[in-house]
């Protein structure tokens, strides 16, 4: 039976096509594709179509429907262009096979309804399955991206370090920059860090208290943490909240808290004399001799 | 800007999620600065205790507009285990999960006002509400 319907659809083929476009256009509107113009949509939904027939007679299926898939997360449509489109196929078919049959009692109907389902399904599962998955390696490789940058530690100076952090600190980034923290000590050697969180949007207690944890490893090997970079309102915020800081150096800026650095660390910046003058002074005293 | 929303706690990163919401809530009642940053510390502690305690739970926020004065209405809702002992969690320190303790008192000291209401084995209602100055 189910190679027969195959036959009516694929003979009818044209009718269908245009049976479904019509429906399909009719869609268009509500399912979030309406911003997309109207020679664009029908190209796809064109292709669309030859990609179901193409399927359903069985012919290099799946390239043709990767390609098909590809192209849709490429233009940015909706995953509900794909279902809807489908789901609108599978109605327009088993209407049309039915109305060519002879006989209409209830096992006919299943059988179309049933057999209309096996073609379709396996082209919802394929589509499905590439667009999720396209999305999914996006997520997954932009988690990566994150990770990244997440906990840095620049080395200035002999003995000073700097960790800057941007961003929201959640458990995970908060034991990273615990980890790299005190590697990173250990590796340059640092006498000092400076923690600069002017990009950290929310200090709460939780955030508060990982900064307070790394500060306190810090110091047991032998480092000293200066946390730079408290604007105004997180220092605010701080006090509100009752988080004690005292026993934590705390600056405002990244600049003051590398002064404070230098000093602990026995030094300081000179500026130096201009050149010229040097030159100068230089010539005159051979002159001078 | 809608009246009212709501954010669902599940994960982690819906911590964020509310925080943004109360921020721009809050940009856009006209809050100053500081005013903001203290809401979105205050929504991130309430977020936060629901994913550590209550697993799941919900943050509405309500603009409040009448004739003399502006605020947002912050309700955190959970399901939870609920609090033994009210006192007890409002103290200064005192934790459960090895935290700071300064969570719920904080949150009363951030925002104006300050509700909770708590059942055991029902859940924890926690209401709070900043005014524009």
């Amino acid at each position: 039976m189910d190679s027969s319907f195959k036959k009516i659809a694929i003979e009818n083929s044209d009718t269908i096509v245009q049976m479904w476009l019509k429906e399909i256009s009719s869609l268009k509107d509500v399912n979030y594709t309406s911003t997309i113009s109207n020679d664009l949509y029908q190209n796809a939904s064109r292709e669309f179509a030859d990609v179901i027939f193409t399927s359903i007679r069985g012919q290099g299926s799946t390239d043709a429907l990767e390609a098909f898939s590809e192209k849709i997360i490429n233009l940015g449509w909706p995953l509900s262009y794909i279902t809807d489109g489908l789901q609108v196929f599978r109605r327009v078919t088993t209407k049309f096979i039915l109305s060519k049959h002879d006989q209409l009692d209830t096992e006919a109907f299943s059988e179309v309804l049933e057999s209309v389902d096996h073609w379709v399904e396996p082209i919802i599962r394929q589509l499905v399955n590439d667009y999720t998955g396209n999305w999914e390696n996006i997520v997954s490789l932009q988690r990566v991206a994150l990770q990244e940058l997440s906990a840095p530690l620049i080395p200035v100076m002999e003995g000073i370090t700097i960790m800057p952090l941007i961003g929201t600190i959640d458990t995970e980034r908060a034991k990273l920059i615990m980890e790299n923290l005190l590697q990173g000590v250990i590796r340059y050697n640092s006498e000092v860090v400076l923690i600069d969180i002017t990009g950290v949007p929310v200090v709460d207690t939780m955030v508060a208290h990982h900064l307070i944890q790394a500060a306190e490893a810090v110091r047991l090997i032998g480092a000293k943490c200066i946390l730079v970079g408290i604007r105004p309102e997180i220092a605010q915020t701080i006090v509100n909240l009752g988080i004690d800081l005292s026993n934590f150096p705390t600056k405002s800026s990244l600049k003051k808290g590398f002064t404070a650095a230098l000093e602990i660390t026995n030094r300081e910046i000179i500026d130096r004399e201009p050149k010229e003058e040097n030159i100068e002074s230089l010539i005159k005293s051979i002159r001078g001799e | 800007m809608k009246p009212q929303s709501g954010v669902i706690i599940r994960k982690e990163w819906d911590i964020v999620g509310a925080r943004q919401v109360a921020r721009e809530m809050a940009r856009e009642l006209k809050f100053g600065v500081v005013d903001q940053a203290r809401i979105a510390t205050a929504v991130s502690e309430l977020a936060r205790n629901i994913y550590l305690y209550a697993n799941e739970g919900q943050i509405l926020f309500n603009a409040i507009q009448s004739v003399n004065k502006t605020g947002l209405c912050v309700k955190a809702v959970d399901t939870g285990p609920g609090i033994n002992d009210i006192s007890e969690v409002m103290q200064d320190g005192y934790s459960t999960s090895g935290g700071l303790g300064a969570g719920l008192p904080g949150v009363k000291r951030l925002m104006d006002e300050f509700d909770i209401k708590t059942e055991i084995g029902i859940g924890t209602t926690i209401t709070a509400t900043k005014w524009v100055r």
